[in-house]
């Protein structure tokens, strides 16, 4: 099931999307133009990409607070995403949510989680509605490393496997939760070993490889869809930046700057599939015209931010519950 | 009561039972089953409101008792009686406490769920299904950090396995190499859910190479197979190798609790039967002892023993009094701290 | 007691009533993840990963590992990170911290601390932003701080880690620089359960909880300049309660104020007007009033979130109403 031809492009795009809109992001937030904290996916675009070119338009995902590449991935548009990092109105939350929960329910994402595991017993729900309505329809749990040790995921994956639920566990294994390596949080480091215990298959993939991200979630989305059950997807992955933007680490490093030079220079998620779209017979024009139409996006998408406006605070009380009745405050 | 000479005397140097040690093994496994007898008869006539047998899964319990210390912990579960009652804990306290009476263990404030007897290293019975689990793993950790070798095993049924708690528990103790047996009493059954309808993949031990440790099965109505299984994972723990899963395929009598409806049968008659005439840990005990020499005169005499020491304890039990409602406080908190008369701005 | 002191920051106090703690008694430990770079990490310099338990993300076992190990002989420290994380660990809190020592009779001893950062106000939305301090109110057997000042910070979590109860320590983020002159004597302990009057006034009680104070005194101050002597109480410790120091405030002033950053139903400041109103009703002049945040998810754009707070202007608002 490889990736097939009218995908590849599209690959790509949505790759250097994440990899431009989180650039960026990133320079805004320094500048001070976007709040809080950031998060960002540089470095994981392949393992979140392959993954979502495998779903269907009406296939449900969750995430994480690593939030922004989930969306992107699944191909929403930037501009909502952008104004809600800048906290507008006009923001896919309506400047609710924020950098970790950049959930755009139009590409079917149920929820971006910043509660560690908080999503994993989600979509295993999404998939028990799945099933309980007869539909054909999947969800993708994306999680981290770090989460595979919160009980949820425990207890989540058991029941996905007990009843076969349409669930696909996506773990985007970057090595480190903010800085804790996996081999003193882990008291075996293979994620994918963990499969067994449950009574469902475990597939290990080179997170980096979009084509073989795409494969084994393809893979295990058609099992899914014809009953079989839930599958436990590992993507080893990594991380460019720091867990946020500028969290100062103090002390001994916990990764080598070598690790990361050789991730950054030889491990390239986008550089390593520009290669295999020049090697399979795309024309550096093609691709060129590709990255242009990203920067524009992302140009576009920050404009968009900056001319919308803030939400008003007579507003507050909107979205708490299905319908809000105003209360003052004193 | 004085406590037994535990593993020291209980095997020899290949681990097997020494003969005294399954003679005890023996009087424990009839201490809870008299016990449990006797409370479900008295519960059901009004005396006492309810309880969680554990008959049926003596061996288990006394199997991994045998195999250790006076100073090793150990926690359990709501069905709490059997396991102080293995780890050689006087019964009046017990029964008092299954009254509500002030002499009861916890001074009737704990209850059947609850029979935490802290003189036999028992540091929490949890109702609570896999509350006790990161108890135990606590245990490990404070033995760890004082540098004893001391151990921690950790009671539970298969529906904690489920929890989230027993996941979370088995890596942090696999990650320091914690003393901890973590140790599931595989009962089939939690409450009336089947293990196959609850569990993606049937065998608890199964899940413990995830997080790289070993997992061990064991026929849990088979006292010496617990405890050679149980001794082997208490010396890996003491030595300093970490902790290991072991579970324990057993069999519950009676009903989850005293009095539960069940409207649709969850088992049937036939299996019940099946396990109480070809599976009973008693009997298959006794055969057991007969290998080592052991007597009927021997057996009955430990029954006649046993009998006695049970009535006792419920006599004991009715004729003591109920706790003083003026002391509902006490055991809230501990003694506070005294400050110098000068601090406080 | 010595009167040596010097200025620490409230982040600090933090560090370093852990590190004379750990420094005076063995088997005090700490767990929590990241320790090592959020603010157990200077302690890496005295203590090494025996004592210092870097942790996987599993909230409700480590908290449980915590209490275990506090049933066996040790008295640890445990950091769950930020407030919002705390429900996660929740059941082992409340079903056997709080319970142990009771339920058994008093055969064990749960001599633990939790610890929990309130991080709010700084854009982090709805998951990273509360105050969960009223729910453990609720539950007897724990004993709860909110302290606001460096040398609260620091003899508060000296004296919840020589306390042999289970002790929550909610700390707040917005406080971490807030720097003051705070005592060097590795004895020096600040009394859980009693309540500081920080401002005496005559004119009206402000009661302050956790981390409102700096707003509590800038309103006092300003009051001041317009001729209106407020008292301002720092609660310092919500259980057990400092009812005594409440009521002989209101006894005077006969006008409570009382001003919580959680969330205003079953809020603190709900407690605290209940007890005023029961046992101070006669003392009063005028309805009591919460200055409390609203009963809504914290919104991320900072256009919503920031009016949310406890602010002077709604402090002093709160005031005129009842003068």
């Amino acid at each position: 099931m490889s990736l097939p031809q009218h995908l590849k492009v599209e690959a790509y795009r949505r790759m250097l999307r994440i990899r431009r809109f989180e650039e960026e992001g990133t320079r805004l937030f320094k500048e001070g133009q976007i709040p809080g904290a950031y998060h960002g996916s540089i470095g994981q675009e392949a393992a979140i990409v392959g993954a979502c070119l495998a779903l269907k338009d009406d296939d449900a995902m969750t995430g994480t607070h690593r939030s922004h590449g989930h969306p992107i991935g699944k191909g929403a548009d930037l501009k909502a995403l952008m104004a809600e990092l800048m906290g507008k109105e006009s923001g896919i939350c309506k400047g609710r949510g924020g950098s970790m929960h950049l959930a755009d329910s139009s590409v079917g994402i149920i929820s971006e989680s910043a509660i560690v595991g908080g999503g994993i017993p989600l979509a295993t729900g999404v998939g028990l509605s799945a099933k309980v309505r007869r539909t054909q329809q999947v969800c993708l749990c994306f999680f981290g490393d770090g989460a595979v040790n919160q009980g949820t995921f425990h207890e989540s994956l058991n029941m996905g496997s007990l009843w076969q639920l349409p669930v696909i566990y996506f773990c985007e294994n970057n090595g480190y939760a903010i800085v804790t390596s996996l081999a003193s949080s882990h008291g075996q480091p293979s994620i994918v070993a963990r499969a067994q215990a449950y009574g469902m298959p475990g597939v290990a993939v080179d997170g980096q490889d979009v084509t073989a991200v795409y494969d084994a979630t393809s893979e295990a989305t058609a099992r899914a869809r014809r009953g079989a059950g839930p599958t436990l997807i590992e993507a080893k992955t990594y991380r460019y930046d720091e867990h946020n933007v500028g969290l100062l680490v103090p002390g001994k490093p916990y990764r080598s700057p070598a690790e990361v030079e050789e991730y950054r220079t030889r491990r390239d998620p986008i550089v390593l599939f520009r290669q295999y779209l020049m090697a399979d017979g795309f024309t550096e024009a093609q691709l060129s015209a590709v990255e242009s139409e990203v920067a524009a996006a992302v140009s576009e998408a920050i404009r968009f931010a900056h001319e919308s406006p803030l939400p008003s605070p007579e507003k507050l009380f909107e979205y708490m519950y299905s319908d809000s009745p105003a209360v003052s405050v004193k | 009561m004085p406590h037994e000479q535990q593993s020291s005397e209980s095997s020899s140097s290949q681990g097997r039972l020494t003969r005294e040690a399954a003679l005890e093994g023996y009087r424990r496994m009839v201490r809870i089953r008299r016990f449990e007898e006797e409370a479900m008869r008295r519960a059901t006539a009004g005396e006492f409101s309810g309880m969680h047998s554990s008959s049926g899964q003596e061996a288990a319990i006394v199997g991994a008792c045998l195999a250790l210390r006076d100073d090793d912990y150990i926690t359990g579960t709501h069905r709490s009686h059997g396991h102080p009652i293995g780890k050689g804990a006087d019964l009046k306290p017990l029964m008092a406490e299954l009254y509500g009476k002030a002499t009861g263990i916890c001074r009737g404030r704990g209850g059947s769920m609850h029979l935490a007897d802290r003189k036999v290293g028992i540091i929490g019975e949890s109702a609570i299904v896999g509350g006790g689990i990161p108890l135990a793993t606590g245990a490990g950790l404070s033995i760890q950090v004082r540098g004893s070798d001391q151990v921690s095993l950790c009671f539970f049924g298969d529906g904690a396995a489920n929890q989230g708690t027993f996941a979370e528990s088995l890596n942090l103790a696999a990650i320091w190499k914690l003393p901890v047996i973590f140790f599931c009493e595989n009962n089939l059954y939690a409450i009336s859910t089947p293990v196959v309808k609850s569990h993606g993949q049937p065998d608890v031990a199964k899940r413990a190479g995830g997080f790289g440790i070993p997992g061990v099965i064991v026929d849990g109505q088979v006292l010496s197979e617990v405890y050679e299984a149980t001794a082997a994972a208490v010396a890996r723990a003491r030595s300093g190798a970490g902790p290991t899963l072991i579970e324990a395929k057993t069999y519950r009598y009676d009903e989850h609790c005293l009095g539960l409806q069940v409207p649709i049968a969850y088992r049937t008659a036939e299996e019940l039967a099946a396990y109480r005439s070809q599976k009973d840990p008693l009997s298959l005990h006794r055969a057991e002892l007969a290998r080592y020499g052991v007597n009927a005169g021997d057996v009955a005499d430990i029954e006649k023993k046993v009998a006695a020491e049970v009535a006792e304890a419920v006599s004991v039990a009715r004729e003591s009094p109920f706790p003083d409602p003026a002391e509902v406080y006490d055991y809230l908190f501990s003694n506070p701290i005294h400050y110098p008369p000068d601090s406080g701005r | 007691m010595s009167s040596q002191a010097r200025e620490l920051t409230y982040l600090k106090a933090i560090v370093e009533a852990q590190r004379e703690e750990m420094l005076r008694d063995e088997r005090v430990i700490l767990i929590g993840e990241n320790i090592d770079i959020y603010g157990g990490s200077p302690l890496f310099d005295t203590f090494d990963e025996k004592r210092l338990r870097n942790v996987p993300i599993s909230e409700n076992s480590f908290a449980g590992m915590g209490i275990g190990a506090a049933l066996t002989g040790l008295r640890p420290i445990v950091d769950l990170t930020i407030a919002s994380f705390v429900y996660l660990a929740a059941d082992q809190i409340i079903n056997q911290a709080a319970k142990l020592r009771y339920m058994t009779g008093g055969q064990l001893s749960v001599p633990i601390v939790f610890r929990a950062c309130t991080y709010y106000n700084i854009c982090n939305a709805a998951q990273h932003s509360d105050r969960p301090y009223p729910f453990f109110m609720n539950v007897p057997g724990l004993k709860i701080v909110a302290p606001a000042t460096p040398r609260d910070m620091k003899g508060l979590l000296k004296a919840a880690i020589r306390d042999d109860d289970p002790v929550l320590v909610f700390e707040d983020m917005n406080l971490w620089t807030q720097k003051a002159e705070v005592p060097t004597d590795p004895d020096f302990l600040v009394p859980i359960g009693k309540a500081d009057v920080k401002i005496e006034g005559s004119d009206v009680t402000l009661v302050s909880i956790a981390g409102c104070l700096p707003r509590v005194m800038g309103a006092a101050h300003g009051l001041r300049a317009g001729g209106i002597a407020a008292e301002v109480v720092d609660l310092r410790t919500l259980v057990p309660m400092d009812r005594q120091t409440l009521l002989e405030s209101v006894a005077k002033t006969h006008r409570a104020v009382i001003i919580d950053n959680s969330h205003r139903t079953g809020s603190v400041a709900s407690e605290v007007s209940a007890v005023i109103a029961e046992e101070g009703f006669h003392s009063l002049r005028a309805p009591i009033q919460r200055v409390t945040t609203p009963d809504v998810q914290i919104p991320y754009s900072a256009a919503l979130e920031k009016p949310l707070y406890p602010s002077e202007e709604r402090i002093v608002a709160a005031v005129k109403r009842v003068l």
